[in-house]
């Protein structure tokens, strides 16, 4: 167990260590000059050589990434040649945002669809089972962006029961108001994952239903509830904490679609943003951030795994 | 790793049921409209330009943000353009980028994944190895950032958005292959002398196929998809060039005069999604792919 912990963390280190590199290479390799974008495409050579100097972009790339990630190593991202923030600020304010929009998102998703499989999963083909069913099929071919544009139309411009765009209050501020206004993008990202859970836990819980040791629990008299919640369900568990692992890394990602069609200043504003005013070390941080916190989420999904069932680290 | 991708998203589906055979007629139509509907966006975009639509990107200032009418089935947007036209020339896009990219991210990731299954050793190893760190990256953000720096031109989207699909491509094609490559047919062919060219596009190959069709339908969905995510974002194709997801975006400024706006590109978008994961989900049933391998 042991030794199966310390390779996985070798490799960890290993992934990070490369997903650096390529977000490193990636922003320097891509055309754009920050010169140009922070002196103005009218300013002389020699005030964009000094300035280069300055910024430590006339060195080689190699030393300036090791120079990069030796800061990174200690905390610092650097900071914003435009806005001059740190860009450990930047994300210390924007990712909570995030957070709360996932966890609401969660909460709510899991809430709905377990509840919904389970009842869908005891008479398959029955007639709320082929509702859901066929419901979560064409859901899956709703992307989060169409529901927010509908969603407004409906609850924001002709109901007023949610806030409209640019309405963000922040938490600290006015911890009702900021609920108000994060309910609808939270719900627009829930639907997502309720169709990942759903499908996937209807299906599990099928498949378990048809198994011996449920033949066994119902002969020996035990009810119905009984049997699906403490036999049934928690083999699904496993697969449940799967992809949920996947897809919250999946919604630091889909929730930047949302955050910046309601300019919730979560990080995919944020990184929008930076991305616009070509902004190297901001856009090189918030991306290394989100790739970090998406590979170590993955890491301790895994790990979770071999808890529950050790069978997997002896492979 | 390998334990979490059992759990594919899109395990079950609606064929997923044990089905009484009434039903699975039932499902076959539904399948055969999906395909004349996927054909039928195919020609409209194709010929487009010969059917007496109106212009897609000029339009009739006289006449901005009207509701449907019969010179306009659709409404026009807030430039008087017509919004049926711009929706069947906004098809174009999608169709080059969604297929264009899964075309090349099954050329590069399906030839790579063929290859290491059936070689294994160093070359499966390091090639491997690579998917996982580029699958350990957001996808969406790294596609964001590259087309953000790049620049958004319809071809440079289709070819970022394609490598950025490559490894999980890679990952699915590997999958399938490592099933069928150390089969007696395959030992077979090599005591036969074949060249490994051969096995790999006369034996493998048709074997890997199914799965790669199916996947290619649901990847396709998937890139539409993420085409309209960076149209929101203002990186997809720029204006004024229509594609479903620039129309949506576009439309957010005048939901409350003008919601039509909204609603047609989306159904569009909607409706040609669920038709390609129909088929892909049918096809992937009934070639009974073993998802629990990948």
């Amino acid at each position: 167990m042991a030794k199966f912990l310390l390779k996985r963390l070798l490799a960890l280190v290993g992934i990070l260590f490369l997903v650096s590199l390529g977000i490193f290479m990636l922003v320097h390799l891509l055309p754009g000059d920050p010169t140009t974008t922070i002196l103005g495409p009218n300013d002389t050579a020699h005030n964009r050589a000094v300035l280069m100097q300055q910024l430590g972009l006339n060195k080689p790339i190699w030393t300036q990434y090791f120079l990069w990630l030796g800061n990174v190593l200690h905390g610092n991202l650097g900071q914003s040649f435009i806005t001059h923030q740190t860009v450990t600020s930047t994300l210390a304010n924007a990712f909570p945002i995030d957070l709360e929009l996932i966890v609401i998102s969660q909460i709510v998703a899991l809430g709905v669809a377990i509840p919904l499989a389970i009842a869908s999963a005891k008479k398959p083909n029955g007639l709320l089972d082929r509702v859901s069913t066929t419901t979560s099929f064409a859901m899956l071919a709703l992307p989060p962006f169409i529901i927010i544009v509908f969603a407004v139309l409906i609850f924001s411009i002709h109901f007023h029961v949610f806030p409209g765009p640019g309405s963000y209050v922040p938490f600290t501020q006015n911890p009702i108001s900021n609920l108000h206004t994060m309910i609808l993008p939270s719900l627009v990202l829930a639907i997502g994952s309720v169709v990942i859970y759903f499908r996937l836990l209807r299906g599990d819980l099928i498949t378990t239903l048809q198994e011996e040791f449920i033949v066994m629990a119902r002969s020996k008299g035990l009810s119905n509830r009984y049997i699906m919640w403490r036999h049934a369900l928690r083999p699904s568990s496993l697969s449940l904490l799967a992809a949920a692992g996947l897809n919250i890394g999946g919604l630091v990602a889909g929730a930047f679609v949302v955050e910046f069609l309601l300019a919730i200043p979560g990080l995919g504003y944020a990184l929008v943003n930076s991305i616009q005013q070509v902004d190297y070390l901001a856009v090189q941080g918030i991306t290394l951030f989100v790739a970090v916190v998406v590979v170590v989420l993955n890491f301790i999904i895994d790990f979770l795994f071999t808890i529950v069932d050790p069978r997997i680290a002896r492979e | 790793m390998s334990s979490t991708t059992d759990a594919a998203p899109t395990s079950e589906s609606l064929a997923g049921t044990p089905a009484a055979p009434k039903e699975k007629s039932a499902l076959g139509k539904i399948f055969w409209i999906s395909i004349i509907w996927i054909g039928l966006v195919f020609l409209l975009a194709i010929v487009a330009s010969w059917i007496g639509l109106d212009d897609p990107n000029n339009g009739n200032f006289a006449l901005i943000n009207s509701s449907p009418s019969w010179s306009h089935p659709f409404g026009t947007d807030d430039l008087g353009r017509d919004i049926l036209s711009r929706v069947i020339y906004g098809a174009r896009v999608s169709l080059i980028v969604g297929f264009g990219a899964m075309a090349i991210g099954m050329g590069l990731g399906g030839t790579l994944g063929m290859i290491a299954a059936y070689r294994r050793g160093a070359v499966d190893t390091l090639v491997s190895a690579a998917s996982y760190v580029m699958l350990a990256f957001p996808a969406l953000v790294a596609v964001i950032a590259i087309v953000a720096f790049w620049g958004h031109d319809i071809w440079k989207i289709t070819i970022i958005v394609g490598i950025a699909s490559t490894p999980l491509v890679y990952r699915v094609v590997r999958a399938a292959t490592l099933s069928y490559a150390t089969r007696e047919f395959v030992t077979a062919a090599k005591a036969q002398g074949a060249t490994d060219t051969r096995i790999l596009t006369r034996e493998l190959l048709p074997n890997v196929l199914p799965t790669i069709i199916s996947y290619f339908l649901i990847g396709v969905a998937t890139v539409i998809i993420l085409e309209g995510a960076l149209a929101f974002l203002g990186l997809s194709v720029p204006a004024p060039t229509a594609s479903w997801g620039n129309m949506i975006n576009e439309s957010r400024t005048y939901l409350s005069d003008n919601p039509w706006l909204a609603l047609f590109p989306s159904m569009a978008m909607f409706l040609f999604l669920i038709a390609l994961n129909l088929v892909g989900d049918v096809l992937r049933q009934s070639f009974d792919v073993q998802e629990s391998k990948l």
